[in-house]
């Protein structure tokens, strides 16, 4: 069973130097799917970014199944945590296939070369994200949309226990929302640890189990996302008045100007 | 619309079928260019001349004055195409060239000054290593000044220091005495006339090549960007510091043995690229092999094309490489 345990953890946020009561203390599980909500600029992309180990975080401890990241080797991590950023680096020219292909790298020595079963993992990938038309475009030639389907694709090939997204609906329409909504929540299924950012406060109610809300005066809660997700606790979160209704079951929450 | 070619390599056969071709085409382009000057000779001559038989005369034309002239030319074209494939995934930029960050303006005023002090031989061109390798470490110190060398600063950073060497160059010219002059435009356009050992080229070149094998995996995602290499588990600063510090050592090497010779580093990764992919697996040694032929056939053009007069490599490969790569620009593939 994959853990990621944060102990005492504070983010290092550029120019926001944060006390330790806004430390986050919490274990995300394998088969748990993790919503982080807050508003902008609260640190939500930094928080994916130093679970990764792409940043140093300004207090405490990060491990992986009681190992602290800092001491895995960073290929060593890259098998096991996933990321997918939200913003879309232009790189240097590349097919989708190319791309997908690359997430497969850190399964490979040095001088091994992908192997058939590699390039099915990746064909397989981009399969599963409607991808199959674009396989050999370029990816800057490819819409906003379709280029954070291959980032996900990408992520698909790369097979980690821990996958980190970064704003996954960003870019989609609302049918790839649902559908790659459900992949992740398939992910979780199959005993993966998913953590995401998400904009869309609803999208978290639908679909995760859990969720940490980051506040930007006062300290995070995080837990069970039916508990959670209550207008008093989203209203402060967004410093917005919200109405609340009920659909299948599940809350939705509008805006109110 | 970006036309980008896709490979699928996914075994050693596929890499090693377009090298052998290459490997293949370097060996003829090396015996032609042998055989080609003043006087032609035969490939038959010239195997007698490398098995120590034949005419005395033969043996000193081809042992003596074709054999390292071409084999300094083939090496430089590998070390000038290498340097410029790595530029372009270190910058992320398919524009990006061994000259561009200013290492052959350093080793350039370092090597006019030279000439204008009536320095000659190998102590010009330890000179130009020097002044090449001064470059490097500026650029790259004051690249990295705040921890993290950020491709834009770096790219920034080379691009102001090569100006500044430019506008040293043209002083330089300004104020040398007129029989002086000739001399120092070859140079600038990169000659071979001078290039008598080609050991040192070799001796970088082989070692380099087989270092960026294992590596070439690394810089294909290192391509993506270096959030998204770090992500997949690539230590990112140093292969980017390793890469930096390879392209520049590749580029002072053949600026020493060779002057600026331009356009090389440029143009092969490119046509390579758009024959078999970008991997850097396959990219890397082709653009040894391909750049290594591209100069050896143009060094024989500028041996011959007004023979017994010589023209400046450089003046060959810049008249080969503007056109094509404006034809490549204008056909949108970059």
């Amino acid at each position: 069973m994959t853990t990621l345990t944060l102990t005492q953890l504070l983010a290092a946020i550029p120019n926001k130097p944060r006390q330790s009561e806004y430390a986050l203390s919490l274990t995300f599980k394998a088969g748990q799917m993790w919503g982080i909500l807050g508003p902008n600029g609260v640190g939500k992309t930094t928080l994916l970014h130093t679970l990764a180990a792409l940043k140093v975080p300004a207090l405490g401890a990060i491990e992986l199944n009681h190992q602290p990241i800092t001491s895995l080797h960073r290929l060593k991590l890259a098998q096991q945590i996933g990321i997918m950023f939200q913003e879309h680096q232009d790189g240097f020219p590349a097919t989708v296939l190319e791309t997908v292909l690359l997430g497969r790298f850190p399964h490979l020595s040095p001088w091994e070369m992908e192997n058939e079963q590699d390039l099915a993992l990746a064909h397989a990938a981009i399969d599963r994200l409607d991808l199959s038309p674009f396989r050999e475009r370029a990816l800057n030639s490819l819409s906003g949309g379709e280029r954070q389907r291959a980032a996900l694709a990408t992520l698909m090939a790369q097979s980690p226990d821990v996958w980190l997204v970064d704003e996954p609906t960003n870019h989609l329409d609302l049918h790839y929302q649902v559908a790659v909504m459900g992949l992740l929540a398939e992910q979780a299924n199959l005993n993966k640890v998913v953590v995401m950012s998400l904009h869309d406060v609803n999208v978290a109610a639908q679909w995760c189990s859990h969720v940490l809300l980051l506040y930007p005066d006062r300290p995070p809660i995080w837990g069970d996302a039916k508990t959670l997700l209550t207008q008093q606790n989203l209203e402060p979160l967004y410093r917005q008045k919200l109405a609340m209704t009920r659909l299948n079951g599940k809350p939705l929450f509008v805006p109110v100007a | 619309m970006l036309d980008v070619k896709t490979r699928h390599l996914t075994n050693r056969r596929s890499i090693a079928w377009p090298l052998v071709v290459l490997a293949g085409v370097s060996l003829l382009s090396i015996v032609f260019s042998v055989t080609q000057g003043s006087v032609s000779l035969s490939p038959y001559s010239v195997w007698q001349a490398l098995l120590g038989q034949g005419s005395g005369l033969n043996q000193t034309l081809v042992l003596e004055l074709r054999l390292p002239r071409v084999m300094a030319a083939f090496a430089t074209g590998g070390l000038l195409a290498v340097a410029g494939a790595l530029m372009q995934i270190l910058l992320r930029n398919p524009l990006a060239d061994p000259y561009v960050l200013g290492i052959s303006g350093g080793a350039s005023v370092a090597a006019l000054a030279a000439i204008l002090l009536g320095i000659s031989g190998i102590l010009m061109s330890g000179m130009a290593f020097l002044g090449a390798v001064l470059s490097t470490l500026l650029v790259f110190g004051l690249a990295s000044r705040l921890g993290n060398m950020a491709t834009m600063r770096l790219l920034l950073t080379g691009v102001v220091i090569a100006a500044g060497w430019g506008a040293l160059i043209t002083l330089m010219l300004a104020l040398a005495p007129p029989y002086k002059i000739p001399g120092m435009l070859y140079w600038l356009m990169g000659d071979l006339s001078y290039a008598s050992t080609p050991w040192l080229a070799w001796c970088v070149l082989v070692p380099t090549c087989l270092i960026l094998m294992p590596l070439g995996r690394s810089l294909n995602v290192l391509a993506r960007g270096p959030l998204q290499a770090a992500a997949l588990g690539v230590n990112v600063k140093s292969v980017e510091r390793l890469v930096f510090l390879l392209a520049s050592l590749l580029t002072a090497i053949a600026v020493t043995t060779a002057g600026s010779v331009g356009f090389v580093g440029l143009v092969v990764p490119h046509m390579l690229r758009m024959v078999l992919g970008n991997d850097q697996r396959l990219i890397l040694p082709a653009s040894a092999l391909a750049g290594g032929c591209l100069v050896t056939l143009a060094d024989t053009l500028a041996r011959t094309v007004i023979a017994p007069e010589q023209l400046p490599v450089g003046v060959i490969t810049a008249l080969l490489g503007v056109p094509t790569f404006l034809y490549l620009l204008q056909r949108g593939r970059l």
